[in-house]
């Protein structure tokens, strides 16, 4: 696995309040790496060091490799939370201005605005102002001057806030395209529902301090709460009586006329197939399914601290 | 081309496409024409017709007074001054000159109108109850006309400043007039353009922009970029102005007062002689004559326009990077223009300080307020300037360059201090800043 980004024990104090405590993360070349946490963690404290906005107290960052530098910044594209262009000014020139900040060739960037322009439907815009735009016009842009320098490294804070469901799969669509053509992505957000379906890895940043880095399959398997569910006809006493001491009833329920739906909890030691072994010879067994995390669950269980409903809630698992 | 540069000329150009700089570089020398075109004619308007009622109670000795080019007096035998003002409304007389008796012992004469007589017509009448006052005492000291007219001296003092090195030189007060508008317009530029680079600073930060283009340039590269580009609109501005003013200036004196312009000098040619023949004329002459560009003693031609233009735009462009860095810290400290009032008054109290030592200075070019204002960057550009005008002697030159060094020094150093908080406060929202609060930025490290 190629690293592109390495963050080295990173700490950041502001002048009472530390805002990273010696974070260390890696993210891999060509992945979709999502960084998680609550407000105020100290997310976009990291994302403006990787964006050298404002440098570590301690730590280093490299960037393939290399220590970061201000000629990195060519290669890094950076979508801000807070985000908004100049609301005077023509889309065009705006996100040429944008373009040649990062680095590109006037013509360059002309032609490569030209070519998303075209491929967003969005012509038409050239040479209107951003106030005469609705804001998800205004986001399509902002995307657009962000990808437009091809970086090797995309970090997008939270960026389908603003859109509309069919310009977010638009936008999700090209974040995965760039992921496939080698582009390395971060991505910040809150919304747990997109962190499954796009990220390949997460960092999970809480009170300043990483807790909790993986392949998002990984971490799932380390958080999962050991619980499967069975549906089964036959006898809830048989069922019960059935299981030895190497599991546990978490809750049962009657579906259907001698069919039952039934969570078990299997305790270290034991597994699914002791489990089955158990059951056969008393019941008849229809399904047996394994009760996964929702990265959302794993997030609230990790900030909070608190796992009690883990078990019962994960139903669509 | 740097990033910097494709800052400075996005700042710039956006600035100079807008329709509201075009409207203000055509109005601006427009308003100034208009003014000195205004003022010009205004001295023009004394061809008015004034029928003057005399009402004499000082026993006869006024009857003789001469007429004006545009004045008459008149003449009604026995009439009161409560008669006079009780009919002066409905009269046709549009002026009544009351000579109260004891007017030979200094009382006050009194002038009532209708309409406000021109200065030259006020100045004329003086004249002319002067002489026949004079002639009326000459009877009384049994004094001929001819000895008094051999004996009337007078004199205006000759002001020469003596300078060290030997070098004589006049002070007048139309260098320290010409000086304090060099100050005004120091202090004008730097107002309006700081603010301009406030007024930005809010906006890049209100438009949440600022994050996305600090990610590619440095924050003080921004700053740096966008006080340099609306400098250079100053300047810009400052150049058209300066062209079109002297255009419009000059088209409206050829095309529009041409005649007047005639005929003026032919009446101060005639006035002068008239003048010259009364027995005790007093001085009537424009203070400044537009007309005569040509004569040396001109006031435009006695100043060292190559160096007062150069001084000038070092002390707006020192005077300007020195303040707009901290209109600029001012502006990203805040969340919208209404904020910006607390910060704002002590960034403008010196400036206003200055504006009002400017005033004084006139007056009293020596003071040590004037020295201390000219050497400390926060007034020097607006009152060193001044300074010059009037005239420094070789032996002030040190302050000249010590004031230079300084305002150097000033601006770097306000720079630095700006630099440090706006980093730390266009990334700042939703905050209420006190001092406290931008003190605590001041001493982030990156």
């Amino acid at each position: 696995m190629d690293t592109l980004l390495d963050v080295k024990s990173v700490s950041k104090w502001y002048v009472n309040y530390k805002a990273l405590n010696n974070v260390s993360l890696q993210v891999p070349k060509g992945s979709i790496f999502g960084l998680l946490g609550p407000n105020g963690a100290g997310k976009t404290t990291l994302i403006r060091i990787i964006n050298q906005i404002t440098a570590p107290d301690e730590g280093e960052i490299l960037f393939n490799g290399e220590s970061l530098k201000q000629k990195h910044i060519a290669q890094i594209g950076y979508l801000p939370e807070e985000r908004g262009l100049y609301s005077k000014m023509k889309v065009g020139e705006q996100a040429l201005y944008l373009a040649q900040l990062k680095g590109m060739p006037k013509a360059e960037a002309m032609e490569k605005l030209k070519k998303w322009f075209i491929k967003f439907g969005i012509e038409e815009w050239w040479n209107k102002k951003i106030e005469e735009l609705s804001k998800g016009m205004a986001q399509k842009i902002q995307f657009v001057v962000t990808v437009v320098h091809e970086p090797e490294l995309l970090i997008l804070d939270e960026p389908f806030s603003g859109f509309d469901p069919i310009n977010t799969n638009l936008i999700k669509d090209e974040i995965m395209k760039l992921r496939d053509n080698g582009t390395t992505v971060i991505f910040s957000t809150h919304n747990m529902g997109s962190v499954e379906e796009i990220c390949d890895r997460i960092a999970l940043i809480n009170k300043s301090e990483k807790i909790l880095e993986g392949p998002v399959a990984d971490i799932k398997e380390q958080h999962k709460p050991h619980i499967f569910k069975l549906t089964f006809k036959g006898n809830m006493i048989k069922f019960t009586n059935a299981l030895w001491t190497g599991f546990e009833l978490v809750d049962h329920k009657e579906i259907g006329e001698n069919t039952f739906e039934a969570k078990v909890k299997i305790k270290e030691n034991s597994t699914p197939n002791d489990l089955l072994g158990a059951l056969i010879p008393n019941v008849e067994i229809h399904s047996m399914n394994e009760i996964m995390p929702t990265m959302n669950e794993i997030f609230i269980q990790q900030v909070t601290g608190k796992n009690e409903n883990v078990e019962l809630e994960n139903e669509e698992a | 081309m740097g990033k910097i540069g494709l800052i400075i000329q996005r700042e710039y150009l956006t600035r100079v496409k807008k329709k509201s700089f075009l409207l203000m570089t055509i109005l601006g020398p427009l308003l100034l024409a208009g003014v000195v075109a205004l003022v010009a004619y205004l001295g023009f308007q004394d061809d008015k017709e004034y029928d003057i009622l005399v009402v004499d109670d000082s026993g006869g000795a006024f009857k003789s007074m001469e007429n004006g080019e545009n004045f008459t007096f008149h003449y009604i035998d026995g009439l009161g001054i409560e008669e006079a003002k009780d009919s002066f409304k409905d009269s046709e007389y549009s002026v009544i000159l009351h000579l109260p008796d004891g007017i030979l012992a200094q009382k006050r004469p009194i002038l009532y109108f209708k309409e406000q007589p021109s200065m030259s017509v006020e100045k004329s009448i003086e004249a002319r109850i002067e002489n026949l006052v004079e002639r009326e005492k000459l009877k009384l000291y049994d004094i001929s006309y001819a000895d008094y007219k051999r004996i009337k001296t007078e004199f205006s003092l000759t002001m020469i400043k003596f300078t060290e090195s030997g070098e004589e030189e006049t002070v007048t007060r139309e260098k320290a007039l010409v000086g304090f508008f060099f100050g005004l317009a120091v202090y004008l530029f730097i107002f309006l353009y700081g603010v301009q680079v406030m007024r930005g600073v809010i906006e890049e930060k209100n438009n949440r922009i600022v994050e996305v283009i600090i990610s590619s340039v440095k924050p003080f590269q921004l700053m740096m970029g966008k006080i340099v580009g609306i400098a250079l609109v100053g300047l810009t501005q400052f150049v058209l102005w300066i062209v079109l003013s002297f255009t419009f200036i000059t088209v409206t004196q050829q095309v529009l007062f041409q005649d007047k312009m005639e005929s003026l000098a032919q009446q101060q040619v005639q006035k002068s002689t008239e003048l010259s023949k009364q027995t005790a004329p007093k001085q009537i002459q424009a203070d400044v004559d537009f007309s005569d560009l040509t004569n040396p003693n001109h006031i435009v031609n006695r100043i060292n326009w190559p160096l007062m233009l150069s001084l000038f735009l070092f002390y707006f462009i020192g005077g300007y990077l020195l303040y707009s860095a901290l209109f600029a810290a001012i502006g990203s400290a805040v969340d919208n223009d209404t904020d910006t009032q607390q910060f704002m008054l002590p960034v403008t109290a010196p400036l206003i300080v200055a504006y009002f030592i400017a005033f004084t200075l006139m007056e009293n070019p020596e003071s040590d307020a004037a020295f201390w204002a000219s050497l400390i960057p926060f007034t020097s550009p607006i009152i060193m300037i001044e300074r010059v005008a009037i005239g420094l002697s070789p032996n002030e030159y040190w302050e000249l360059g010590l004031s230079m060094v300084l305002l150097v020094l000033g601006f770097i150093f306000t720079t630095w201090l700006a630099g440090k908080i706006y980093r730390t406060g266009v990334l700042m929202y939703g905050k209420k800043v006190n001092y406290k609060e931008l003190w605590k930025w001041i001493r982030y490290h990156d």
